[in-house]
C-alpha cells in the first residue's frame, strides 16, 4: 500500500485512504485532505430530471428575455393574466355581498350588521382609493384645507342618506344641478363690510364659541352678525345644514378659530369644493364609502323624516 | 498512468449495492417490531380517535385545523398566539434527541425513525413476496423472466399500496378524518388533499421502496450532527475486535487451538444488516445501530457455544476497559452520568414549567390597538376622542357576556359604533362568540384638559361564573398645547 501511496503523490499528491480505501482527491490543507468519494448514481439522475424539468419550463412558460418582452411559452401563461384571473374570482366571490348592499336601501344598512360590516370594510378600501388624498389616511383631514370625518360635527350633515348623497352629487360642482352649493360672501375683498366691522364680526364669534369675553366689540359684532352672517349660519351662529353653514359656536374650526384665520376668512371665504363622485363610481362603492365614513365615530342617525317644504331642492 | 501498479482513477459515479438484509430473529428483533407496531398503529389510527369538545368545536382528538388556526390535542386547544407551546414542544423533541443522543447513541436512527420504520417495512414486503436474503439476490441477478416480471409487478403493487396509505393517513391530521375520507373517495375533498397524497405516497414509495440506506448515508444531516453529540460514554453497537479476531472457522479453531478468536468468520452480521454494512470494520456513518448484527451474532455464537455479546451495545470507554482485560461497569452507570442529567433535567424542567402555564393560562384575551391616523379627533363640545381597535379572544367553547373597563383616564367615556356618545359610560358589555376573535372598534372620549399623551388601562372581565380576563395598558393622545 504504501508503494502505491508514494506512487500515487508523485503523480498529482493523490493517495488512497487506509480507513475508507477510497483515493483523494489530492489537496492537502494544514493537513486536512478531501476524499474523491463517488456520487451516488441516482444523485447523477436527479441532475439529469433537474435539466429535463428546466427544458420542459422553458418550453411551457415564458422564459428567454427578447428585445421587446419575452417568449411566451406554449401554455400561455403570465403573472398579469393570472391576477386578472384572481380579481375575477374575487369579483364573483364577492358578488353576493355586492348584490345584496345594492338591494339594501342605506338607512336599512344598520339593521343588518353583518351588511353593514362588509359596507364599512369595502368603503375603507374605496375611501384608501379615491378619498384619503384630500380628507387623509382615517378621514382625519387636513388642518385648515380638508375638513375631518371623524369628528361628530357636519357641514352638510352627518345621516348615511346625507352622506351619500354629498359623495354622489358633490360639492360646489359648477356644471351640476344637484350638487351640494352655497356662496358665502367675499366680505372684506368685495367691500361689503369695513376692516373693523370684520374685527367685531370676529369678536362676536369668538365669543359665542366661548374664546373671548363678551366685550364692545363683540356687541357691536352682534349686530352686524345679525345682519350680514344670521341668514345662513343662524341667529345664534348654530349654522346651516341646508347651505352647508358650519357651526361657528362649538370647537371645531375647518379653517382656524383664532382671531388670524376668522379675520382671513370672512375677509375671503374659501368655499370648499369636492367632486361629484357619481360621475366616477358605482352607486355600491358609493354606498359603502358612506358607510365607512358614517362608522368613523360622527355617524348620525337618520333623522326622522322633516314636514313637507323643510327640505331644499330634494336635498335630504 | 502507465504504471500498472496504480489503480485506476475511482469512477465519478457509483451505482448502489443491493442490500438484501436476511431475516433473523431475537430480543433485539422483536424489540423493533413492538417500536414499529407501536409507531404505525399511533401514526395510523391517532386522527380517528373522536374527542367530545361540545357543540363549539370539532370532536376529532388530534386535529391541526389551519383553515381556522387552531390546533386540538385531546383536552388541550392551541390558538395562533399560543404557538409558543408548539415551539416548547420542539424545544423539547431537540433536547430529548441529545438526550437519547448521548445516552444510547443512534437509537432514534435504529428504531423509531420513520425512514428506518418505513425501511423496515417494505424489506419485510421483499421477504414476503421474493423470499429470503438468497433467493432475492438470486432473483435481482436473474433474467427477466415471466415470474420475475410478475413478483416485481406484485411487490411494487404492494409498495404502492402502503404508500398511499402512507399519505393518505397524513392529511387525516388537517380535517375531520370520516368526512375527509368520504369525500376524498367522492372527488369533494379539496385539490391541496389530493396533492399532499401524491406527494407523500410519491416519497414513501421513492425513499421506503428503493433510496433506503441512501437516503441515512447521503441525504440525511443527522448522522453528521449525532458524530458530534456523542462521546465516549454513549452507547455503540461495537464488534469487539479483542474477543474475535483473528477471526476463523471452527475447523479452523479445532486444528490450531488458541490461534483465532471467537469470531468463526460466518458472515452472518453483514448478511443481515440493512444498511448492508460490515460491523467488523468499526464504528462507520451507514450504521443505524439497529442491533440486528447483536441478535444474528449472539444466534451463531449459542450455536458454536461462545458466550454472547461479541458483537454488542458498548460504549468506547468501556470498550478501552475489557480490551485491557477489566470488566466495564454496568450499563445503567453509563447511562446516568452528569451530562445526561442535565440534558434530562432541561427536558423535563421544559415540560413541566409548559403544563404548568397550560394550567395557568386564562381563556379570555385582549389585545388593544390605538388608532393613530388621526391619533385624537377634536369633538366639537370640546373634549378629545382617541380610537381603539380591540380584540377579544373568547377561547372557551361557549358563548361568553364581558365587560370592558377603562381605569386611570378621568371622565372617560366609551362606546362602540353600534352605540352613541349619549349612551356612552365608563364600562360596556359584549357578548362573545364561542371559541372566536371579535374585533371591536372602541371609541373614548375625555376632556381635553390633561397631559399630551397619558397611559391608561383597558380591561376584560367574564361576567359569567369565571371573572378572570386580561387587560392592556393603552395610549390616550390629546392636542400637542401651543398649535
Amino acid at each position: 500500500m504504501a508503494d502505491t501511496n508514494d506512487l500515487l503523490k508523485s503523480a498529482g499528491g493523490k493517495r488512497i485512504d487506509e480507513a475508507t480505501g477510497t483515493s483523494t482527491v489530492g489537496h492537502e490543507w494544514d493537513g486536512i485532505e478531501e476524499l474523491d468519494t463517488p456520487m451516488p448514481r441516482w444523485w447523477l439522475w436527479s441532475l439529469y430530471a433537474t435539466i429535463v424539468w428546466g427544458i420542459a419550463y422553458v418550453i411551457l412558460y415564458p422564459a428567454w428575455p427578447m428585445v421587446h418582452g419575452a417568449t411566451e411559452g406554449v401554455l400561455g401563461w403570465s403573472s398579469r393574466g393570472q391576477l386578472e384571473q384572481e380579481m375575477q374570482a374575487d369579483a364573483k366571490r364577492r358578488a353576493p355581498v355586492m348584490n345584496a348592499i345594492a338591494a339594501t336601501a342605506i338607512t336599512d344598512l344598520p339593521a343588518k350588521p353583518e351588511l353593514m360590516q362588509a359596507a364599512v370594510q369595502g368603503g375603507g378600501a374605496a375611501f384608501r382609493v379615491h378619498c384619503v388624498q384630500c380628507h387623509g389616511a382615517g378621514g382625519a383631514g387636513v388642518r385648515k384645507l380638508y375638513p375631518s370625518l371623524t369628528d361628530d360635527d357636519w357641514l352638510w350633515g352627518g345621516d348615511l342618506a346625507t352622506i351619500e348623497y354629498t359623495i354622489t352629487h358633490g360639492i360646489r360642482n359648477p356644471d351640476h344641478k344637484a350638487t351640494r352649493t352655497s356662496q358665502m360672501p367675499a366680505f372684506g375683498r368685495d367691500g361689503i363690510l369695513e376692516p373693523a366691522q370684520i374685527a367685531d364680526v370676529v369678536s362676536f364669534v369668538r365669543t359665542i364659541s366661548h374664546q373671548e369675553k363678551p366685550g364692545a366689540s363683540s356687541a357691536r359684532g352682534a349686530a352686524i352678525f345679525e345682519a350680514n352672517c344670521s341668514v345662513c349660519h343662524g341667529p345664534a351662529g348654530q349654522g346651516g345644514r341646508q347651505v352647508g353653514a358650519p357651526k361657528l359656536t362649538d370647537a371645531i374650526w375647518l379653517y382656524g378659530g383664532d382671531g388670524a384665520s376668522l379675520t382671513a376668512t370672512i375677509t375671503q371665504p374659501r368655499n370648499g369644493v369636492m367632486p361629484r363622485w357619481g360621475a366616477r363610481l358605482d352607486p355600491v362603492t358609493i354606498k359603502m364609502l358612506a358607510a365607512y365614513v358614517y362608522s368613523l365615530g360622527g355617524g348620525e342617525k337618520t333623522p326622522v323624516p322633516a314636514p313637507e317644504g323643510q327640505k331644499v331642492d330634494g336635498q335630504p | 498512468m502507465a504504471n500498472p501498479e496504480v489503480p485506476p482513477p475511482a469512477a465519478l459515479y457509483e451505482a448502489r449495492k443491493g442490500v438484501y438484509p436476511k431475516k433473523v430473529d431475537g430480543p433485539f428483533r422483536r424489540f423493533k417490531w413492538a417500536i414499529m407496531a407501536v409507531t404505525l398503529a399511533i401514526y395510523y389510527a391517532t386522527p380517528w380517535i373522536r374527542w367530545d369538545r361540545g357543540p363549539h368545536a370539532p370532536d376529532q382528538a388530534v386535529l391541526v385545523d389551519l383553515a381556522n388556526r387552531r390546533f386540538y390535542m385531546f383536552q388541550i386547544e392551541i390558538w395562533p398566539h399560543e404557538f409558543y407551546y408548539v415551539a416548547g414542544l420542539l424545544i423539547m423533541a431537540g433536547i430529548g434527541l441529545f438526550l437519547v443522543t448521548s445516552a444510547v447513541g443512534r437509537a432514534w436512527c435504529g428504531y423509531a425513525c420513520p425512514q428506518t420504520v418505513w425501511t423496515d417495512l417494505f424489506q419485510h414486503v421483499d421477504r414476503l413476496i421474493d423470499g429470503d436474503r438468497n433467493a432475492q439476490i438470486r432473483l435481482a441477478n436473474g433474467p427477466w423472466t415471466v415470474e420475475k416480471i410478475a413478483k416485481r409487478v406484485l411487490k411494487y403493487a404492494i409498495y404502492l399500496i402502503v404508500a398511499f396509505w402512507t399519505g393518505g393517513a397524513w392529511i387525516m391530521y388537517f380535517a375531520d378524518a370520516p368526512t375527509l375520507t368520504q369525500d376524498f373517495w367522492t372527488g369533494q375533498a379539496a385539490p391541496v388533499a389530493y396533492v399532499t397524497v401524491a406527494v407523500l405516497t410519491a416519497t414513501t414509495f421513492v425513499l421506503g421502496g428503493f433510496l433506503r440506506e441512501q437516503v441515512c448515508i447521503y441525504m440525511c444531516p443527522w448522522p453528521r450532527i449525532q458524530t458530534a453529540m456523542m462521546d465516549e460514554k454513549s452507547l455503540l453497537v461495537t464488534y469487539k475486535d479483542w474477543r474475535g479476531e483473528p477471526r476463523g472457522s471452527v475447523k479452523k479453531a479445532e486444528k490450531k487451538p488458541g490461534g483465532f478468536g471467537d469470531c468463526v468468520d460466518c458472515n452472518q452480521c453483514v448478511a443481515v444488516c440493512p444498511t448492508g454494512i460490515d460491523i467488523r470494520e468499526g464504528p462507520q456513518i451507514g450504521c443505524i445501530t439497529c442491533a440486528l448484527c447483536i441478535d444474528a451474532c449472539d444466534s451463531v455464537m449459542a450455536q458454536v457455544g461462545r458466550p454472547r455479546g461479541l458483537i454488542d451495545y458498548c460504549t468506547l470507554d468501556d470498550a478501552a476497559i475489557e480490551k485491557a482485560g477489566g470488566v466495564a461497569p454496568p450499563i445503567r452507570k453509563t447511562l446516568l452520568r452528569p451530562r445526561t442529567l442535565v440534558y434530562f433535567g432541561i427536558w423535563g424542567a421544559i415540560g413541566l414549567a409548559m403544563l404548568f402555564t397550560l394550567g395557568q393560562r386564562t381563556r379570555l384575551d385582549l389585545a388593544v390597538q390605538h388608532e393613530r391616523s388621526p391619533l385624537y379627533i377634536q369633538l366639537s363640545d370640546g373634549s378629545i376622542r382617541n380610537n381603539y381597535t380591540l380584540k377579544l379572544r373568547n377561547m372557551e367553547l361557549r358563548p361568553r357576556d364581558v365587560e370592558i373597563r377603562v381605569s386611570g383616564l378621568r371622565g372617560a367615556q366609551l362606546w362602540t359604533p353600534a352605540g352613541s356618545r349619549e349612551t356612552a359610560r365608563q364600562s360596556l358589555r359584549l357578548s362573545l362568540a364561542p371559541d372566536s376573535v371579535t374585533p371591536v372598534k372602541l371609541f373614548v372620549a375625555a376632556p381635553a384638559t390633561g397631559p399630551e399623551r397619558q397611559d391608561f388601562t383597558i380591561a376584560v372581565r367574564g361576567l359569567d361564573d369565571d371573572p378572570r380576563g386580561d387587560n392592556d395598558i393603552i395610549q390616550f393622545d390629546r392636542p400637542e398645547t401651543g398649535l
